[in-house]
């Protein structure tokens, strides 16, 4: 895989950027294997423009691959992933911005880490950092070396510094996962915000409350199946596959 | 016994005035030292991004080639300067031989494998923790180097600290491209070795004391950029 990154990096350079919409996300067949386990196991998916996307499931179920899949960091198996009519990679990903599970902060400090992604994407612009920092709440904070913070600064961090690249796509893996209810507000209320400028979210969650607040399908994983894709309003007082109706109810689904 | 006890007085007493000679052999030591150290640093900083970042044929052979020339004793990398640039060999136009630059060059060659091996297992571990991070923002290679070697940069200055150490204290390389020619090319380890058995104990004892406390302080610098690093949260 770091032979991938490595070519991946490489090819970067070369990327223009396409002014067309990157949706609708086609997903179709695709597999993907590692250890001679079939962790993403036939999922077809479409994804629309609208609204916030929820992927949900329990641990393990590959959530965070099948995004890692859809944003092209990596390659599929078998089948195929377009983002209107282009093959996932690094043609469609300079697009798009994910923070991940575990955020990886430059040891640098927290408005460097955010000038490091506005100079590769256009070039340096303090008024906008600063107002990415002052919507994370990190405004008195701009000095300090970002992974001085604590986990949920670090969190609030990543997510503005997603932003900071302008995508039309922007992936979400569980970033609330550790914080307090105001950060939480915080991220679901950036959440919101970029939604109505036109960026497609993806979000992983295990809250069910915030899928509820935020989501307009929700996406149910269960042991790198589709158990189900849903409108958020019918999913959660009715969700149609067991799996999801299980782990709603607090069941332990394996 | 009172020979030592003189020799120890004198050393002490050449120290704390700076004697002329002293100072002028611990300037050139420290000249030639250093200027390997920057030299080493030009070619092995970049080649230890290399093969941080790189994936190629060979790169594996090339790893255990740069791992295993680390162990390279001063002594054998001093004959093989010696016989590029002695008057048979290749460079021997150059008429460098016994002058401080020969030096430079041996010990160039005796520490380029260190900072080359350390440098590339330092921004390695760096860029296995930014791959996916980067992949995800599509930074070019270029980018990626650098922002590598500049987070990195406690850990490669503590590098070429190492270095550093290795060229100052070597003698085998140096005595035998450079001779120790007095107010040439003397520094402290080959006068220490030559003065020792000519008897002016209390000149290499100077030097001696001289030598430890240089090894003192790069141990010391390498200790606070450790500390700095934790307090920054850059380890
Ligand atoms: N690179 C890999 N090599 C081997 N197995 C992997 C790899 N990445 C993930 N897995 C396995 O695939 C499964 C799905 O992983 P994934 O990280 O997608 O789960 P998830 O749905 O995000 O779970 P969680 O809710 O705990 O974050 C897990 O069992 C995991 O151990
Ligand atoms: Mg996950």
């Amino acid at each position: 895989m770091a032979d991938r990154l490595a070519i991946d990096a490489a090819a970067g350079q070369a990327i223009a950027r396409s002014t067309a919409g990157q949706l609708p996300l086609n997903v179709l067949g695709l597999t993907w294997k590692a250890g001679g386990k079939r962790l993403i196991d036939v999922i077809s998916l479409q994804l629309g423009d609208g609204g916030v996307t929820v992927i949900m499931g329990p641990n393990g179920a590959g959530k965070s691959l099948l995004i890692r899949l859809l944003h092209g960091l990596l390659e599929p198996e078998t089948g195929e992933i377009t983002w209107n009519g282009e093959r996932a990679g690094d043609g469609t990903r300079a697009q798009q911005a994910m923070v991940f599970q575990k955020p990886v902060l430059l040891r640098r400090s927290v408005s460097a880490n955010i000038d490091f992604v506005l100079k590769l994407k256009g070039g340096a612009d303090p008024t906008y950092r600063d107002e990415l920092l002052a919507r994370a709440g990190l405004a008195d904070k701009a000095r300090q070396p970002a992974r001085a913070m604590s986990g949920g600064e670090q969190q609030r961090l990543a997510m503005v510094r997603a932003l900071a690249s302008k995508p039309q796509v922007l992936f979400l893996d569980e970033p609330t996962a550790s914080l307090d209810p105001a950060s939480v507000h915080m991220i679901e209320t950036m959440i919101a915000d970029v939604r109505k400028e036109g960026v497609k979210v993806v979000l992983v969650t295990h809250d069910a409350g915030q899928a509820r607040r935020l989501a307009h399908d929700v996406v149910f994983l269960h042991r790198g199946r589709v158990a189900e894709h849903t409108p958020a309003a019918s999913f959660f007082d009715n969700p149609s596959s067991s799996p999801a109706r299980d782990y709603l109810a607090g069941k332990i689904v394996l | 016994m009172q020979d030592f006890a003189e020799a120890f007085r004198l050393a002490f007493h050449l120290v704390s005035q700076m004697d002329d000679e002293l100072a002028a052999i611990i300037a050139l030591s420290l000249r030639v030292s250093l200027t390997a150290v920057a030299i080493s640093a030009l070619i092995g900083l970049p080649l230890g991004a290399l093969l941080a970042t790189t994936r190629f044929r060979g790169r594996g052979g090339l790893l255990v080639l740069v791992n295993a020339l680390m162990g390279l004793p001063p002594v054998v990398v001093g004959l093989l300067a010696y016989m590029m640039l002695s008057n048979a060999g290749p460079m021997g136009f150059l008429q460098l031989l016994y002058t401080p630059t020969a030096m430079i060059i041996a010990q160039a060659i005796l520490i380029t494998p260190i900072v080359t091996a350390l440098s590339r297992q330092v921004l390695e571990d760096l860029n296995t923790e930014y791959a996916e991070q980067f992949a995800s923002l599509s930074v070019p290679w270029a980018t990626r180097v650098g922002a590598l070697i500049v987070d990195a940069r406690y850990g490669l200055l503590t590098v070429l600290l190492a270095g550093f150490g290795r060229a100052v204290a070597e003698v085998g390389a140096v005595i035998i491209v450079g001779g120790n020619i007095a107010h040439l090319t003397r520094v402290m380890t080959t006068a220490i070795a030559l003065e020792t058995s000519k008897g002016d104990l209390a000149l290499a004892l100077a030097l001696g004391i001289v030598l430890l406390a240089i090894a003192l302080s790069v141990n010391a610098a390498v200790m606070s950029l450790r500390l700095t690093a934790e307090r920054t949260a850059h380890g």
